[in-house]
């Protein structure tokens, strides 16, 4: 309770200071940073590093011990939203940021809109390092800028479809390979008394992977201007779809990461999950009566013989701008984010999916999980994953997004207007928001 | 909580009353009537319950394990687990959490103190001293009372970075010596309570104004400075934001901080909601001890600065 209160302040405190950025941001910059000056340092080199990943402190204590002259000092506190991304504003407005920082995808654009990040592609080692990771994860950090890494890729969450192998079997239902044949299932599912999954009011990032597996993208940027397209054909395609299992009542809705949401899945009353790699120690977490009963497929497609998967979630790792380590921090960068030490250690102390190509072969990602039954889950992930579209763009002002976008959705699970509805609401309050920060955007 | 439970009562009272007068026809009220008895005691049990129930909750969720925290009655044991839990929770790196309520102790407890005597003397000299700008500096610091502190949060670590004090102690130490609310509380205070006779007896005893104030003035103002020191107390103890704004260092975190950050991550990290649940039990602990050591000096310092 009291936590929540505390949520309920940071995110007013949170608002008020995005009016104060609001104001700043007219000294907002689009260059494309210093790209010149990234060369070692001498002598021994400083580092903080700002990150929420538990248990990270061995892993940089690896890199501490076999780099004597690069030692880094992790700092911590609340994940990004909770707390830690108004945390940067604040230290880069004060002068005093931290040399390197987990940041997630979605909260890039916010960065570079605000001019916080600094340019590694002059970092040796930095522009090479593309092919270790995976392609998509590669879009997402130089925005598809020429010459540009605004920060090293470090997880990822390629989705797939979490389901409840044995009661499909036990009810003869088929698993759906298409949304038209989930649709169809969630019909079978529902005659039984179950839901075949939950459509989440809230995580719009959810509803985001999903467009982004249909191919849309909510944002583009040309280099000097955004366009926000919350109502892309894809993004209604999706909206359309859902909408009508909620119209008939073939899904249901409770509020996710709630005790309520918990107790579906954990008495079986929720068949499926569409969601990201990560997802799956939250069902062992939210779940625990149902072990050895859930499996994992490809996402549904949206036609016959398509190979597409969307993505929830996954950061990076960013140089602040005013670092005066960049080659330093970013050396660091990219033996945190590629080497198979770093990635096992985080893996197994944080659940990170590695965004680097080599860490989908980690030995512990090859494993049969006990609680789906002992399949090899990971193999789908790694195989979803060289499956998302490079394409989806995230805009500057996420938080805003998810927040407008959220409240329509509410709405329309209680059948007041509809996602769509939701989504031109957003679109309209995005451009709005956009322009309130000096942020160039198409109309 | 106290407050609110006071206000209702004295409304019911007031209702009671209203409903005697209307009745009209018992000569000697006395003593209440049943009727209103009865309503008074089920009004302020529905408030007790709506108090206490989330708090029985949360001890009977961190006596549970993981896995019946979802699967059983949220409202009853299941297999009594508290003392694993805990057990687990001051194990769970290195003791971080019994780091965080040291600190939580060092901030609230030491804050407390240097800021009750710093407002107890604040106070007592805007009482019992006449200057120039009395007046103004008391409306100054009232004003303060008007200003929330998480509005000043950025301020202030806008003006830390500037002498490089963010990320320590002293970042989160010093804006919390400062209270507005016990200034005034002191002033009210001291102007009722002590005495200007009093003073001017040690005065003319020969004791110097400090003297004066710390073996004279100060045991009559005991009660309003337990008040303030509670007040305080619980200020800081629960104050989020400014730690929030402020550390960057795990190992300076206050606890409620430090709850906080494992709270955001429960989702990828499914262990760390057992340690909340069981940490955040533990941490209320210290409010619940030194509320009842305090109870009593607290309700009558509360009233002191009423009745003025």
């Amino acid at each position: 309770m009291r936590i929540k209160k505390r949520a309920a302040t940071v995110a007013l405190l949170t608002a008020a200071t995005v009016v104060l950025a609001g104001c700043a941001s007219g000294s907002t910059t689009q260059d494309g940073g210093d790209a010149a000056a990234c060369a070692p340092s001498d002598g021994k080199v400083d580092l903080t590093f700002t990150t929420w990943i538990p248990g990270i402190e061995e892993v940089v204590k690896i890199w501490n011990d076999e780099n004597p002259d690069i030692q880094v000092k992790v700092q911590t506190g609340p994940n990004g939203n909770g707390g830690t991304y108004q945390n940067f504003f604040n230290q880069l407005k004060a002068g005093n940021a931290p040399d390197l920082g987990q940041i997630e995808y979605d909260a890039l654009p916010n960065f570079r809109v605000q001019d916080g990040l600094t340019n590694l592609a002059s970092c040796a080692g930095v522009l090479d390092a593309q092919d270790n990771f995976v392609d998509w994860t590669w879009g997402q950090v130089n925005f598809g800028e020429e010459d540009a890494v605004y920060a090293v890729p470090q997880d990822a969450g390629p989705m797939a479809m979490f389901y409840r192998a044995d009661l499909f079997a036990a009810n003869n239902i088929a698993i759906p390979t298409t949304w038209e044949e989930f649709a169809v299932a969630a019909e079978a599912v529902r005659a039984t008394g179950g839901y075949i999954t939950n459509f989440s009011q809230s995580d719009i990032n959810q509803f985001a992977g999903f467009v982004w597996q249909a191919g849309g993208t909510w944002f583009e940027n040309d280099g000097d201007n955004w366009t926000v397209d919350l109502t892309s054909p894809e993004s209604v395609k999706v909206a359309n779809y859902w909408q009508d299992l909620i119209d008939r009542d073939l899904v249901s809705t409770n509020p996710p990461w709630t005790d309520e949401w918990n107790n579906a899945y954990n008495t079986g009353s929720d068949w499926t999950w569409n969601s990201a790699a990560w997802g799956a120690n939250s069902i062992v977490s939210g779940a625990p009566d149902t072990a050895g009963n859930w499996s994992v497929a490809l996402s549904p497609q949206w036609a016959d013989g398509e190979s597409a998967a969307g993505n929830w979630g996954g950061s990076s790792t960013a140089v602040f701008k005013g670092s005066e380590h960049p080659y330093e921090a970013a050396q660091f960068a990219l033996w945190l984010n590629t080497s198979d030490e770093a990635l096992t250690m985080l893996n197994k102390s944080a659940n990170l999916y590695p965004a680097a190509k080599s860490g989908l072969e980690l030995p512990a990602l090859k494993e049969g999980v006990e609680f789906y039954g002992g399949q090899a889950i990971y193999d789908v992930f790694a195989e979803a994953s060289a499956q998302v579209s490079p394409d989806f763009i995230w805009g500057p002002t996420m938080t805003q997004v998810y927040n407008d976008t959220s409240d329509g959705f509410k709405g329309a699970v209680t059948g007041n207007g509809t996602l769509t509805d939701a989504l031109t609401s957003a679109q309209q309050s995005t451009i709005d928001a956009l322009q309130a920060q000096s942020i160039p955007v198409n109309k | 909580m106290s407050t609110l439970s006071t206000v209702t009562s004295t409304t019911v009272g007031k209702s009671a009353r209203s409903i005697r007068s209307r009745q009209g026809k018992t000569p000697r009220a006395q003593r209440e009537s049943p009727f209103a008895r009865v309503s008074a005691m089920v009004v302020m049990g529905v408030f007790t319950l709506y108090f206490l129930v989330p708090i029985w909750w949360l001890v009977v969720a961190a006596s549970k394990n993981r896995s019946q925290f979802n699967s059983t009655n949220p409202l009853w044991f299941a297999d009594f687990s508290l003392f694993e839990n805990m057990a687990n929770l001051v194990a769970y790196r290195d003791g971080v959490y019994l780091k965080w309520m040291l600190n939580s102790a060092l901030y609230a407890g030491g804050g407390a103190l240097v800021g009750t005597l710093i407002a107890g003397m604040c106070g007592y000299a805007l009482a019992k001293y006449n200057f120039p700008g009395r007046e103004l500096i008391f409306n100054v610091v009232l004003g303060g009372v008007l200003v929330p502190a998480t509005a000043l949060a950025l301020p202030l670590f806008l003006i830390f970075s500037q002498i490089s004090l963010t990320n320590t102690f002293w970042s989160v130490f010093l804006p919390s010596l400062v209270s507005p609310f016990g200034v005034y509380l002191a002033r009210i205070y001291a102007s009722a309570s002590v005495p200007d006779e009093l003073i001017e007896a040690a005065r003319l005893d020969g004791a110097g104004e400090l003297r004066t104030f710390f073996t004279v003035s100060v045991r009559m103002m005991v009660p309003a400075l337990v008040t303030v020191f509670l007040f305080q107390f619980v200020a800081i103890w629960n104050n989020f934001f400014l730690p929030l704004i402020m550390l960057r260092d795990e190992t300076l975190f206050p606890v409620t901080l430090g709850l906080y950050a494992w709270n955001s991550q429960v989702n990828q990290i499914p262990v760390l909601r057992d340690y909340v649940l069981i940490g955040a039990l533990l941490s209320i602990i210290p409010l619940i001890i030194i509320f009842l050591l305090l109870q009593r000096f607290w309700r009558n310092g509360l009233s002191a600065g009423s009745v003025k």
